[in-house]
C-alpha cells in the first residue's frame, strides 16, 4: 500500500504557508496602527514605512551573502512583521537613524546571524527595541501627549531629525507619569493623563485596538489563546492584590492591562511562534511569567514599561519551560524530568 | 627555528587565546571600552604571561606534579603584584580606572593555562616566546575590540592616551564624527560580547578563505611527480 509521506508541517491546504499566516498578523495590527496614528500623528506611519524598507533591504542583503534564495525568504513576510512591530513600539517622534539602527540590528544580528526565520532564540523586534532603549534613552521616551497629534509636516521634520523645541512636542506616557508620582495621591489625582475612561488617557484606545486585532488572530487560528491569556493573567495576578493593599503606590489592574505595551505584547510579541514556548501548559506558564515580570519591572524596575525585557527573559527560558512541560504521548508514561526519580 | 615560528603563529593566529581558546573573557570584555584601557591591561597581561612562562619553565624540573598548580599560581601572583605596583607608581590614573582587573590577571585562564600546558614541558626560550606571543595575541584582540567599541560607542579614537604615554599624548584623540551622540550599547558589556563575536566570526571567515585558496592552488598544480609520498602530509 502506497502511503503519501509529507514532511511536517503538513501544509496540504492552499494558502496555509508561513507567508499567509504572517499576512494575517499584519492585518491584525492595522487597528492598532490606525489608533496610534489618530492619537499621535503620522510619525508611526512614516517610521513604519521606512522600517519595512530597511528590513527588506537588510534581509535581502544578508540572504545574498548567505547564498540563500532571496525571493523565497522575503515572501514569508517575517522581516516585514519584525519591522512593523518595532516601528509600533518606538515613539512616533523617532528620527530615521533610530529606526535604521534598530531594524538593522534586529534583522542582521538577532535574526539572520542565528540562522534566519525559525532559528532565532529571541524575538528580533524586541532585541532591536531593547538595543535602542538602552542606547538612546532620551529618544526612546519621547512620546506625544494624547490628542495633540502632530501634523504631517511636523512628523516629517521629526523624522529627519530637525527638532526645534522637542519638549513642546512631547509628553509623558501614563506609565511614565505613574512611575514618577507613585505613592503621591495629590499628584496622581492632578494628572489628567492617568484618568481616561478605562486606563491611561489615549493609551486605553491603543490597547483596545491591539486587543481587537489579537482576538481576530485567535479567531482565525493564527495564534492560540494560551500565551495572551497567560500574560493577562500574570499582570492581573500581580496587580490586583497589590492594588487592594495600597492603591496609591500600585496601579489598578485595568491601568496595567490597558497601558503601555500590554495588549501589543500579549497578542503580537509574546506569541512569536519561533521564540515562545510550544506546548499548551508551556505557553500558559510562559505567558504568565511574562505578565508577572511586566508588572514587577514596571513597579520596581528602572523603566516605565517592561514588555520587551519580560519577553526576552522568557524567550531565554522557553527551552527549559518546553523541557519540563512536554506532553505525555498517548500510551506512554509521563516523561521523567529533572531530579525527580 | 621552525618550532619557534610555529609558536609565534600559534599565539598570534591559529591558537589565539581570545579568538580560538576563548580564554580570559572577563578582562577582555570588561575593560575593552577604550583603546587606552585595552592597551594598559593588554600590556600588563602580556608582561605577566611572558614572565610567568619563563619562570615556570626554569623551575619545571624541581616542582612535583602534585603541587605544581599552587607553585605556578604563586609565581603568577608575584609577577602580577610587581606589575600592579609599577602601574600604581607610573600610570596611577590608569591603575585606578582598571581597578580590580589588574589583580585579577592572576586568575586569567590564559596565564595558568600556558604555564601548565606549555611552560612546564618546554625549555626557557620557547616558553618565554610562547608567553610573549600568546600575550601579544591577547593584546591585539583587546586593542581591536577597544578601538571598535570606542569608535562606535563614543565616536573617538585614542582618547585619554596621556594616561599611559604622559602629557604629550593628550592631543592624540581623534574625533571621527561631528556631534556624535554616542551609542551606549557599544560601551556597555553586551556590546563587548557582540563585538568579540564579530571579531571571531571575521577570523573564521579569513581562515576559510585561506583554506579555499590553498585548495585551489593545490588543485591547479600539475601532478608532475609520479612517486608516492610516504611520509608527512601534502601541505
Amino acid at each position: 500500500m502506497a502511503l503519501i509521506t509529507v514532511s511536517s508541517p503538513h501544509t496540504t491546504r492552499k494558502g496555509n504557508h508561513t507567508g499567509a499566516f504572517m499576512r494575517q498578523v499584519l492585518y491584525a495590527t492595522l487597528p492598532g496602527i490606525a489608533v496610534l496614528t489618530w492619537l499621535f500623528g503620522y510619525g508611526t506611519l512614516i517610521n513604519l514605512s521606512f522600517a519595512v524598507i530597511v528590513a527588506l533591504l537588510t534581509e535581502a542583503l544578508v540572504l545574498k551573502i548567505r547564498g540563500r534564495d532571496i525571493r523565497f525568504y522575503l515572501s514569508d513576510y517575517s522581516a516585514v512583521i519584525t519591522a512593523v512591530l518595532l516601528a509600533i513600539a518606538i515613539p512616533p517622534t523617532s528620527p530615521w537613524w533610530l529606526t535604521l539602527v534598530g531594524v538593522t540590528f534586529a534583522i542582521v544580528i538577532a535574526k539572520q546571524l542565528y540562522g534566519g526565520l525559525g532559528m532565532n532564540p529571541f524575538n528580533p523586534a524586541m532585541v532591536g527595541y531593547v538595543l535602542l532603549l538602552i542606547s538612546f534613552p532620551a529618544e526612546m521616551t519621547r512620546w506625544v501627549a494624547p490628542n495633540e497629534a502632530h501634523s504631517f509636516s511636523t512628523s516629517l521634520q521629526l523624522f529627519f531629525g530637525h527638532i526645534g523645541d522637542v519638549d513642546a512636542l512631547t509628553g509623558a506616557t501614563p506609565l511614565d507619569t505613574w512611575r514618577t508620582w507613585a505613592g503621591n495621591a495629590e499628584q496622581l489625582a492632578s494628572h489628567p493623563i492617568l484618568h481616561g475612561n478605562v486606563a491611561g488617557m489615549g493609551w486605553e484606545w491603543v490597547n483596545l485596538a491591539f486587543l481587537l486585532g489579537g482576538l481576530y488572530l485567535i479567531a482565525r487560528g493564527i495564534i492560540t489563546w494560551h500565551i495572551p491569556a497567560g500574560v493577562l493573567a500574570g499582570v492581573l495576578a500581580m496587580a490586583l492584590p497589590f492594588w487592594l493593599i495600597d492603591d496609591i503606590r500600585y496601579g489598578d489592574p485595568l491601568f496595567h492591562l490597558f497601558s503601555g505595551a500590554t495588549m501589543l505584547g500579549a497578542f503580537f510579541i509574546a506569541t512569536d511562534p519561533v521564540s515562545a514556548a510550544t506546548s499548551r501548559n508551556g505557553r500558559l506558564i510562559f505567558g504568565f511569567l511574562i505578565g508577572v515580570l511586566v508588572w514587577v519591572i514596571r513597579t520596581f524596575g528602572g523603566y516605565p514599561d517592561a514588555m520587551a525585557f519580560a519577553v526576552l527573559l522568557l524567550n531565554l527560558s522557553a527551552p527549559t519551560i518546553d523541557y519540563y512541560t512536554q506532553p505525555r504521548t498517548y500510551g506512554h508514561k509521563a516523561a521523567k524530568r529533572g531530579a525527580r526519580k | 627555528m621552525a618550532d619557534l615560528k610555529k609558536i609565534v603563529v600559534d599565539g598570534l593566529w591559529s591558537n589565539n587565546p581570545a579568538t580560538v581558546q576563548i580564554l580570559g573573557l572577563c578582562p577582555l570584555l570588561a575593560v575593552s571600552g577604550t583603546v587606552v584601557n585595552a592597551l594598559g591591561l593588554g600590556l600588563a597581561t602580556m608582561a605577566v604571561l611572558a614572565g610567568s612562562n619563563a619562570c615556570v619553565s626554569i623551575i619545571r624540573h624541581y616542582v612535583t606534579d602534585a603541587i605544581r598548580l599552587p607553585a605556578f599560581v604563586m609565581i603568577i601572583a608575584a609577577l602580577v603584584t610587581v606589575i600592579e605596583m609599577l602601574m600604581q607608581a607610573y600610570t596611577f590614573e590608569l591603575y585606578e580606572i582598571l581597578g580590580i582587573f589588574i589583580p585579577l590577571i592572576v586568575t586569567n585562564c590564559v596565564v595558568l593555562g600556558r604555564a601548565d600546558a606549555f611552560a612546564s614541558k618546554n625549555p626557557v626560550l620557547p616558553a618565554f616566546i610562547d608567553g610573549a606571543m600568546m600575550g601579544l595575541g591577547f593584546l591585539v584582540i583587546l586593542l581591536l575590540l577597544g578601538a571598535l567599541r570606542e569608535v562606535i560607542g563614543q565616536g573617538t579614537l585614542f582618547t585619554n592616551m596621556q594616561l599611559l604615554f604622559g602629557p604629550s599624548a593628550s592631543g592624540w584623540q581623534i574625533n571621527l564624527f561631528e556631534n556624535y551622540r554616542g551609542f551606549l550599547f557599544a560601551v556597555l558589556p553586551p556590546g563587548a560580547f557582540v563585538g568579540l563575536g564579530l571579531i571571531i566570526a571575521g577570523k573564521n571567515v579569513i581562515d576559510k578563505r585561506l583554506k579555499q585558496a590553498q585548495k585551489r592552488k593545490q588543485d591547479a598544480e600539475p601532478k608532475t611527480s609520479r612517486r608516492v609520498r610516504t611520509t608527512g602530509q601534502v601541505a
